[in-house]
């Protein structure tokens, strides 16, 4: 298994919240991830973002994981909760948050947790 | 006319996949012919979470998306129950 591989299961698996984006957060490069991003901070979501763009293997990688083969991708506590579709219409019914109190607890929201992770192998 | 030029092959691997479909619809959003809103409301998704929901309308349209006529994909699902 390569290093990107283990890498991002890494990431998957240890962060509470992870979005694999296009982009950073201050300057999202597609509208599909700047909606789940948005959709994400309406939750309060304490999100970790990763950058699919700085190499697309990172990309490879990571739907070869998922099975998922678009990007963003979004994944609470390890389990894949969809892309930026799912995502948005989750927030809009009020479900987003109640898997994020279900899978982090009631107090998740942690304002200025926000944060950017960068694949070092990439 | 150029807009269905764009939307009626995926319409179609869309309804070879999901032939019992209660709606279907395949808009190009930006009228480019590689931004698509799909729509789909079928029995198949009964039961299913939303993430294999879209996996299904994912495999439906792999060669699409594999040859990159499908540039981004907007998804809504629903079933019927």
């Amino acid at each position: 298994m390569s290093e990107l591989r283990t890498q991002i299961e890494q990431i998957v698996s240890s962060e509470p919240v992870a979005l694999f984006m296009k982009g950073k957060p201050d300057f999202a490069m597609c509208g599909n991830s700047a909606r789940a991003l948005a959709a994400l901070r309406s939750a309060g979501a304490p999100v970790t973002a990763i950058d699919v763009l700085p190499d697309p293997r990172i990309r490879q990688e990571l739907s070869a994981l998922s099975s998922w083969p678009t990007i963003p991708q979004v994944f609470i506590k390890g389990e894949l909760i969809g892309g930026a579709d799912i995502v948005q219409e989750l927030a809009e019914t009020g479900e987003l948050e109640r898997k994020l109190a279900e899978a982090l607890g009631d107090d998740y929201r942690a304002p200025g947790s926000e944060r950017v992770v960068a694949l070092t192998a990439a | 006319m150029l807009n269905m030029l764009a939307t009626e092959p995926l319409r179609a691997l869309l309804e070879q996949a999901f032939p019992a479909a209660e709606e279907l619809s395949v808009v190009d959003r930006t009228g480019g012919g590689d931004h698509f809103q799909v729509t789909v409301v079928s029995g198949r998704f009964d039961g299913l979470s939303l993430v294999e929901q879209h996996r299904l309308v994912y495999g439906a349209l792999a060669a699409p998306l594999a040859d990159g006529t499908i540039h981004e994909l907007r998804i809504s699902t629903k079933g019927t129950r």
